[in-house]
């Protein structure tokens, strides 16, 4: 189908020089194109926020996007959250609440939360469930990811 | 013998440690199918219609297609039952000569990439000659109607009866005779990761690895070598990373086996990644089941007399290995639930459908029983003008071992302790007071709960009993420590999001006096574990687990041995503990590291009297252990919008001993989020023709966070030894009980308007058409 581009994307602050066509969505070419399998796909149709990302700092569904959409801006991916073998505190939290089981969902909490909660650190904990409501997860409830989130952002106020 | 969560005594079962699981998963790094590099992928063509004859397949030209013709020589899936007039039907691994279901798959095109392949999955024209489709199971009975397979008479593929001798005379000895009529509809258990497979061969070896979200690895192996006719040697199973699997990915999937047959043929690597409208189309479906019961209640509101009726619609074709019929037998064997009855009768049908074939899902008809049975205990509740808490009180089983009407026997279990501290924690008193000044308000508040047993971990005498053409049940372990001291646990289980490489660790670290973060467990590889049945019917922790701690038992046997011969001592006298085997009462000591290096590179101080190497297996084949569990939750109807809102959900659980707390704790609250789902939301729709209406998660509706409420957990620990670890499986309870807590509060807050549900998911739609129809004006 028809030809393809050459874009740059710039995943975790590393430029990948790629080519697409243009009906690659931003969550393939992170995948396949770019070899970052830590973004999942869920539903491919905008429901379950598996696929999560940041783009210039909000959180977006790639399953939604075009790569060359996202081309020249700044994608942050799960795989960016850690340093070294240090967990975040916000992935931190997760473990310590059991905020995941099968873990397929979790990368794009993960990325939801990290871009709510910079761009809205003291969100109320009525507001927080809302914007979990925007992803699925199928295995833990949703208890002990609330959990989770609320620690880890009250910890990031301090 | 059934006091709250109390210390086990044991330095690690009982404690909430941090799974091991987590941190690769947390950073991205976990290792799912879809995630690997494949040279070829597949997109499969699948059946545009319900019912009708193949008359053509156009493939382009060049295009690499493969259809029913290039697989002539595969067995078709036929898995087996011994009972009940089970008719025995087959499924070609691609559609051959007819289509039975929308989705079925026809056709798999082959391309360099997921985009090329589906670019010539829409250029295949397939020419159907399509007939009439049976899609409801009532429909599907009735004279007349179509036969979805000619050998299947009247579209019954499965028909169990039971009656128990006088059951007439005990019924008709009824003070008061109440019946419900309870539907369940179509559900998709709806993994986050849908189905995915990757089959790569191997040209120095000849063989083909398969890479797949599967819940049973060393069984798919058989099947697919079965079905293709090649030695099982020459296929390794891999079920990595598996993003949730609830049943859905426990049977065989025919698209995995042409992944392996196109691996071999191509010699290549070839991989699919289902997408989520075939999962919600074409995976495996579940529920859809209607129950009739009958009740004979003495005056005392004893239930005497148990009357069932169940018609489970199965869809098109029969799941390995289970088969379909799994669902109505299950019903039959297990309604009376933990209920004191002594005469029962019923009949269960399966019935086949042009619908998407069903497979187990977390619980397994019993969220559907129990919620019927519940039903029936609240209406008897009322007719005998008592609290729902009373008529439960006078009817739950309290004296063990129980034998069932069925002839199940129930370990011991708290099943009048939990109901209790379900109600005092919900408090009903209360609770009626405050719903009493809620109706003068025009607001309407209901209490519900649902008393239940859970059957889990049970081995080959239960799968036996069932009569399927495999006999499921034990696991084997094997359990190494190398020279280093450090131990490997490979286990036949395939956990997929239990955490059961932490807990399992947990029991072992407690046998060898180890920390847990020594102890590895292996699981989901056929060339690296030993043969075993995958992880599905709560079942893991209890038989891996117990197969794990005997043979850690064997190991330390071995480690004690080993250090009597190094320190002199009595092998008696050694206590392995923090690492370190001891003499007990001395000051002599020697690393646990120390033994095992001396296992392999020292044998010659053991004189021939032990063996080198330290490698142990055990099998564990247990009969099987009842959980129990009692919920109890508050909801609130809006009569104007249909909308119902969960208040409180109280969980009072005894699953035995719990050797991760938060483990359990997670397990729970995600079984009952699903039976919410199941409850309220969840509804798989088809049109008359057979077309699916919910094909995206914008239609089929999983409960968000929005949709929960705080789930509040009391925990009871039965232990009476019927397993070795003390645990009982409770995978499924949460699913299990929740839907008829939830349907028993809307009906309590509906009575006023004389009106009920019997249906789920209790939608608003449903609840308005009901409120529509009341007769009585609301007090």
């Amino acid at each position: 189908m028809s030809e393809r581009s050459d874009i740059t994307l710039t995943i975790n602050g590393r430029a990948h020089a790629i080519r697409v066509e243009p009906r690659r969505t931003l969550v393939d070419a992170i995948r396949e194109d770019c070899g970052q399998t830590g973004t999942h796909i869920g539903c491919e149709h905008g429901v379950c926020g598996a696929c999560t990302v940041l783009v210039d700092g909000e959180p977006v569904r790639s399953c939604l996007t075009l790569a060359v959409q996202a081309a020249g801006r700044e994608i942050r991916t799960v795989e960016g959250l850690a340093n070294g073998d240090e967990l975040n505190p916000l992935q931190r939290a997760f473990m310590e609440h059991h905020g995941l089981q099968c873990g397929f969902c979790t990368p794009g909490f993960l990325m939801l939360v990290t871009g709510v909660l910079e761009r809205e650190p003291d969100i109320s904990d009525d507001d927080l469930v809302d914007v979990l409501s925007s992803n699925l997860c199928r295995c833990t409830g949703y208890q002990n990811i609330v959990k989770a989130v609320r620690a880890a952002a009250a910890q990031m106020r301090r | 013998m059934n006091a709250p969560t109390k210390d086990s005594g044991l330095a690690w079962v009982g404690r909430a440690i941090r799974r091991v699981e987590d941190p690769a998963l947390l950073a991205g790094h976990g290792r799912f199918t879809a995630d690997l590099p494949a040279a070829l992928r597949v997109r499969f063509v699948r059946s545009p219609v319900a019912a009708g004859r193949i008359e053509r397949i156009a493939i382009p030209e060049g295009a690499n297609v493969v259809t029913a013709a290039d697989l002539a020589a595969l067995k078709p899936i036929m898995p087996a039952l011994h009972k009940f007039g089970y008719v025995p039907i087959a499924q070609p691994v691609l559609a051959s000569g007819c289509v039975r279901f929308v989705g079925e798959p026809i056709a798999a095109a082959v391309a360099a990439s997921e985009a090329q392949a589906e670019d010539i999955a829409d250029a295949v024209s397939v020419d159907i000659a399509a007939s009439a489709a049976v899609i409801d199971a009532g429909a599907a009975l009735a004279d007349g109607a179509p036969l979805v397979h000619a050998q299947a008479a009247g579209n019954l593929v499965v028909e169990g009866k039971v009656e128990t001798a006088g059951f007439a005379a005990a019924q008709g000895a009824a003070h008061r005779l109440i019946a419900i009529e309870l539907r369940s509809r179509r559900q998709n258990a709806t993994p986050l990761e849908a189905r995915a497979g990757h089959a790569a061969f191997d040209p120095v070896s000849g063989r083909v690895t398969l890479t797949c979200a599967t819940q049973m690895p060393h069984l798919l192996r058989t099947a697919i070598a079965d079905l293709i006719g090649m030695p099982e040697g020459e296929l390794r199973v891999v079920a990595p990373d598996v993003g949730g699997g609830f049943g859905q990915k426990m049977s065989l999937v025919p698209e995995y086996v042409v992944l392996v047959w196109l691996a071999r043929k191509l010699k290549s690597s070839v991989a699919w990644t289902e997408d989520r409208r075939e999962n919600l189309i074409a995976s495996f479906h579940s529920r859809d089941q209607s129950v009739r019961l009958q009740g004979a209640f003495a005056a005392d509101a004893k239930l005497l007399a148990l009357s069932a009726e169940v018609v489970a619609n199965v869809g098109a074709y029969s799941c390995y290995p289970t088969t379909c019929a799994v669902e109505p037998l299950m019903a039959m064997a297990e309604l009376p639930g933990p209920y004191d009855v002594r005469a029962y009768a019923c009949v269960a049908r399966g019935v086949l459908t042009n619908t998407c074939p069903m497979a187990p899902y977390r619980g397994v008809s019993r969220p559907v029983i129990t919620t019927a049975l519940e039903r029936l205990m609240d209406a008897a509740a009322a007719e005998f003008g008592m609290e729902p808490v009373e008529i439960r009180r006078r009817n739950l089983i309290e004296k063990f071992p129980y034998t069932s009407v069925t002839g199940l026997i129930f370990d011991a279990g708290s099943y009048q302790q939990t109901l209790e501290i379900a109600a005092a924690a919900i408090d009903v008193p209360a609770f009626r007071r405050r719903q009493q000044q809620a109706r003068s308000q025009r607001r309407y508040l209901g209490i519900g709960f649902a008393a239940f047993s859970e059957r889990t971990g049970y081995g080959t005498p239960a799968f036996a009993a069932r009569g399927m053409g495999v006999t499921l049940g034990w696991e084997t372990v094997e359990l190494a420590m190398d020279p280093s001291g450090w131990v490997e646990v490979r286990i036949g289980a395939s956990p997929h999001g239990q955490g059961l490489r932490t807990t399992i660790a947990q029991l072992v670290a407690d046998e060898l006096g180890l920390a847990p973060d020594r102890i590895k467990v292996v699981h989901g590889d056929t060339d690296r574990t030993p043969y075993g049945w995958g992880t599905f019917a709560s079942r893991s922790l209890v038989i891996a687990g117990g197969a794990s701690v005997l043979a850690a038992r064997k190991v330390r046997a071995k480690l004690k041995k080993i250090a009597s011969h190094l320190m002199e001592a009595a092998a008696d006298d050694i206590v392995l503990t923090d690492g370190v085997a001891r003499v007990a009462g001395t000051d002599r000591a020697l690393p646990i590291e120390t033994l095992a290096r001396a296992a392999y590179h020292q044998v010659h101080l053991f004189k021939g009297e032990i063996d080198p190497a330290i490698c142990e297996t055990a099998t564990y084949d247990p009969p099987g252990t009842f959980s129990n569990a009692c919920h109890a939750c508050i909801v609130e109807v809006d009569p104007e919008t249909g909308r119902v809102t969960i208040a409180r959900f109280v969980v009072a659980e005894d699953a035995g001993r719990l050797v991760n707390p938060m483990i359990v704790d997670g397990q729970i609250v995600g079984g009952v989020a699903q039976g919410i789902g199941n409850a309220l939301l969840e509804e798989i729709v088809y049109d008359e023709g057979g077309n699916i209406l919910t094909a995206t998660l914008a239609d089929f509706l999983p409960p968000t966070s929005r949709e929960m409420p705080p789930i509040e957990l009391l925990h009871l620990e039965t232990l009476d030894g019927t397993t070795i670890t003390q645990a009982k499986g409770l995978g499924e309870g949460g699913a299990i009980g929740a839907p008829a807590a939830v349907l028993n509060a809307i009906n309590d807050a509906l009575a006023p308007f004389g009106v009920t549900i019997e249906e789920m998911p209790a939608t608003p739609r449903r609840i308005r058409a009901a409120l529509r129809q009341a007769t009585k004006k609301p007090r």
